[in-house]
């Protein structure tokens, strides 16, 4: 791929960048990276994925854009309440940048569809609300070796880790099964801050270039930890878990399912 | 006796098992949260049987959602 030069032009703040140029470029253009919802994380990643010219963008959400998403969920506008998120901010990307390819996924992920929706995908974004679904990511991309970024945020709290699976602790090192059943609190019920979403988001996307990059030091083994309150960032390190029940030494999980419990009472819920 | 829980030094009654260091630091909801001690995630079933020791570094890692649903 030759970088044009109205491409160059475009990514020209981040082809100085000795980390990236043309070269970077190149590569960030013929990446693929898969958002998987498209709610307060998926955003500002999508987003700042889009503009920096990752070339093929996959994103997946089943939910339609509600009133009380504009909060933080940056990438849909007042005027796209009632229409499909995927489509939202489909035209969104494309209208930031006519460079990406969007391939949109109106679904919800489940072990049936898990493995086909990332195959092909270099890096996946988890910025789903529910831990099913995180647990469902964590081992689909486990078994597809697939990396990516897993993140959460409540309140004023978020946090986020890079996994490289089978090489670096995973979701299931850490919590080795979802909560019981009621007592995670959801967004919708204890409160979230728009902007801490932005945060965590966009950290995820900078994590994804750098894979895509190969570049820097990547979050792996490391849980990073932000309460905007205190404006505290903080680095868990953490080991790969020998007992883990996924890529531990004798996994007891060898195909993937879906987890029983739905967590809080987000079913009936519009979105976090 | 001193641990290190969450980063800071912290003064905590001798002898306290895993469990009951969750009660005496008022954590809110133990369920969600999974216990790093000393560079190991502890599992569950063994929170009330493993005693801390001076100095043992102690993390709680809290499970957290938000995002979208797409599940």
């Amino acid at each position: 791929m030759e970088l044009s030069e109205q491409q160059i032009e475009r990514y020209s703040r981040q082809i100085i960048l000795e980390e990236v140029d043309g070269a970077g470029q190149e590569k960030l253009l013929s990446s693929k990276v898969l958002v998987v919802g498209a709610g307060g994380l998926g955003a500002p990643a999508a987003l700042y994925l889009a503009a920096a010219g990752v070339g093929t963008i996959g994103i997946i959400d089943y939910d339609h854009v509600d009133i009380t998403n504009l909060q933080r969920q940056i990438i849909h506008n007042t005027a796209d309440i009632g229409t499909k998120k995927v489509d939202s901010a489909r035209d969104k990307i494309r209208s930031i940048n006519p460079d990406v390819m969007v391939r949109t996924y109106h679904t919800k992920v489940a072990a049936e569809n898990i493995s086909e929706l990332i195959q092909g995908y270099d890096f996946v974004i988890d910025g789903t609300d529910n831990f099913p679904a995180k647990f469902l990511i964590n081992d689909a991309c486990y078994f597809e070796k697939v990396p990516f970024s897993h993140a959460g945020i409540l309140g004023f709290d978020g946090q986020l880790i890079t996994i490289i699976p089978g090489e670096t602790t995973c979701y299931r090192c850490i919590f080795h099964s979802p909560p019981p059943e009621g007592v995670a609190p959801s967004c919708s019920q204890a409160g979230v801050l728009g902007a801490l979403a932005g945060v965590i988001g966009s950290l995820q996307a900078a994590e994804a270039m750098k894979y895509l990059l190969g570049v820097g030091d990547l979050l792996t083994n490391t849980l990073l930890t932000y309460n905007a309150l205190k404006m505290d960032f903080r680095k868990v390190r953490l080991n790969r878990n020998p007992n883990c029940p996924l890529c531990g030494s004798n996994p007891q999980i060898t195909k993937l399912k879906d987890e029983e419990q739905a967590v809080c009472d987000l079913k009936s819920d519009v979105n976090v | 006796m001193k641990l290190v829980v969450n980063g800071k030094e912290t003064d905590v009654t001798d002898g306290l098992t895993v469990s009951q260091l969750l009660i005496e630091q008022e954590v809110k909801m133990p369920d969600m949260v999974s216990v790093e001690l000393n560079g190991q995630v502890l599992r569950r079933h063994k929170f009330e049987s493993t005693a801390l020791n001076e100095g043992d570094k102690v993390e709680f890692l809290y499970f957290m959602g938000g995002g979208s649903g797409a599940e």
